[in-house]
């Protein structure tokens, strides 16, 4: 069972039912569950809608989208049934935080659900997980179905003339799948390729219909928006950045965990107030702020509120919210390796400069810590990197690109040092094959 | 192929995939939990997997081997009973677990999708398990280990070798 930590700097909003056995719907319902979707179920559409804008909630995903902007682009009127897609891939690297949310909190999931639902016009909801968490599942599964069991889910939600159906599914395995479309396309039982966009999925998503498809961390968070108010839920969080989030503080802290804090909680802070500081004592090297595919920030420019116009201007991205501390006994060029062979390992290769690209990178990257590489290395890994950013029909080239470039443009000594045909002293796990 | 008289499915597991295809707006929706289900009861997606799982959705088993080749945990040979599955992304590489990795490729003699000659392990290097807070991280078949040190891990690979012989002996 993944460890719950805990800090006095925390406001406990989306994590407050976490290790209070919400997981059981009488006890879920206890602590005041289900309310929210009570009073929306009174309040309409339109309503529902407003109070999301007025939130400030942007999507936990990664992109940071305006989570009421997303609903009201859902057309009112459509041929098509309409559908509300819960994004439970959590596939970036350094990120956990859904994974303790379908283990606490599934209710709170659904409860999110069916309130996107309401607020759309859908009356089916699906809440996809990825294949790895099948514990998870289960307990999604037996949430779902205790939901019905109760009257809320099914025809007739809580007595009104209103109906709404989760269907719960399992990936297989691809990190690419957490990309929208994607998933969509996983979700119709294909390979999961993304689709070119416009249209977008509010328009034409799953089999076609208008779909709202949000992160598990949002839709988790709709819940504890009309219970506490938006307004509320606003003022907790920084300008144009309502709430709290759950932080992922991973790698080398002190004290890992997912934290939720305000958002706009300063970096520097939570990595060594909160996470205790850099383990052993030691000197901090490098942070990746918000999962895997966001370019890292050298120590000096850690003094910064985490959200995501704050973090933007830093030249880096909120993303997920996984913070990753790297400290001063670690190679650079091995982590940038070990981060491109990921994206090298996931690339669903539709699009040739993400599918190349990744390769090459890894290649080079592969080469050049083993000490086989040249100098112009150094700025073919940047020309490379740069010119898959914005060249694809998904994020996924991005996601590869920026980390890399990020890590050659701010450690450039340190690839240098690599040259001379000299392994790097930190130098361990080399694969040689594809050199 | 009668599906009603011929299945290579326990009566159980057919009778949720008879459910599954009937849940969705549209029947190949149920085409990706269906390969991960039978590889979970079969061991692997066999040709004979395929071949029926193609019949219940009603598309070929080109189509079926297009989709489930994306997918990394879909597999084409037998794995050990336990698959072992060691995350080294960079949450976990950054707390140690190449060193995890090392140890468990000398505790079970095998390398990188490699199974043991007893069949009772396999060994897979893989991308992150969604664990990072909580690292280095493994996954057994669907069961998590967190905060792992190399001195947990021959009495983790122990404790599931008895659990093999266990069921061995009572079978």
């Amino acid at each position: 069972m993944p460890r719950l930590v805990s800090h006095p700097d925390e406001v406990k909003v989306v994590s407050k039912r976490f290790g209070l056995g919400a997981a059981q719907i009488e006890r879920y319902v206890e602590l005041g569950g289900y309310e929210s979707v009570k009073m929306c179920l009174e309040k309409g559409p339109d309503w529902i809608v407003e109070e999301m804008k007025a939130s400030g909630l942007r999507g936990r995903g990664g992109a940071g989208f305006p989570t009421g902007m997303k609903w009201s682009f859902v057309p009112k009127q459509s041929a098509k049934p309409k559908y509300v897609l819960v994004n439970g891939d959590e596939s970036e690297p350094g990120t956990c935080k859904d994974h303790l949310i379908f283990l606490h909190d599934p209710h709170a999931v659904i409860e999110g659900t069916i309130i996107a639902g309401l607020a759309i016009g859908a009356k089916l909801g699906f809440i996809y997980l990825r294949g790895e968490y099948r514990y998870l599942l289960q307990i999604m599964e037996k949430a779902v179905a205790d939901a019905y069991a109760k009257g809320y889910l099914g025809k007739n939600i809580f007595g009104t003339e209103s109906e709404f159906n989760i269907i719960t599914q399992t990936g297989a395995g691809a990190y690419e799948v957490g990309e929208e479309s994607a998933l969509m396309e996983s979700l119709e039982g294909k390979r999961g390729v993304p689709r070119i966009k416009p249209p977008f999925p509010a328009v034409v998503g799953l089999y076609g219909g208008p779909t709202v498809i949000n992160n598990a961390e949002t839709i988790a968070t709709v819940p504890h928006i009309f219970e506490m108010g938006a307004a509320a839920f606003a003022a907790v969080g920084s300008a144009r950045n309502g709430g709290t989030r759950l932080f992922g503080l991973s790698g080398h802290v002190e004290r890992p965990g997912v934290y939720e804090l305000p958002m706009g909680y300063n970096l520097k802070k939570m990595i060594y107030e909160v996470g205790g500081g850099v383990r052993g004592g030691r000197g901090l090297k490098a942070v990746v702020p918000g999962g895997s595919s966001t370019p890292c920030l050298l120590p000096d420019e850690i003094d910064i509120g985490m959200d995501f116009d704050h973090v933007g201007k830093a030249g880096s991205m909120l993303g997920s919210g996984g913070v990753v501390v790297i400290d001063d006994t670690t190679c650079i060029v091995e982590f940038a390796l070990r981060t491109i062979s990921f994206y090298q390992h996931e690339s669903c290769g539709w699009c040739i400069p993400c599918r190349e690209g990744t390769d090459w990178l890894k290649k080079s990257l592969t080469r050049f810590h083993a000490g086989f590489g040249e100098a112009k290395d150094i700025d073919n890994i940047q020309y490379l990197a740069e010119n898959m950013m914005g060249r694809t029909f998904c994020p996924l080239g991005d996601a590869a690109a920026m980390p890399t470039l990020g890590f050659v443009k701010k450690f450039r000594k340190e690839f240098e040092d690599h040259l001379n045909g000299k392994p790097c002293a930190f130098a361990k796990h080399v694969d040689l094959a594809v050199v | 192929m009668n599906l009603e008289t011929m299945t290579l499915f326990s009566p159980q597991l057919a009778a949720r995939f008879d459910a599954l295809v009937l849940k969705y707006p549209v029947k190949r929706s149920a085409l990706i939990p269906m390969l991960l289900y039978a590889q979970d009861e079969i061991g692997y997606l066999s040709d004979a997997v395929i071949a029926e799982v193609a019949e219940r959705i009603g598309i070929t088993e080109l189509e079926v081997r297009n989709v489930a080749t994306y997918y990394s945990m879909l597999r084409f040979k037998p794995a050990g009973k336990y698959n072992v599955q060691v995350c080294t992304n960079i949450s976990c590489m950054l707390r140690g677990a190449y060193d995890i990795y090392e140890k468990f490729q000398e505790e079970l003699g095998i390398e990188h999708k490699g199974v043991t000659a007893d069949g009772v392990f396999s060994l897979e290097e893989v991308e992150c398990i969604g664990a990072c807070c909580w690292a280095p991280a493994i996954q057994v078949n669907y069961e998590f280990h967190d905060e792992l040190t190399p001195e947990q891990v021959a009495g983790i690979v122990a404790g599931y070798r008895g659990k093999a012989e266990g069921k061995a002996a009572n079978a």
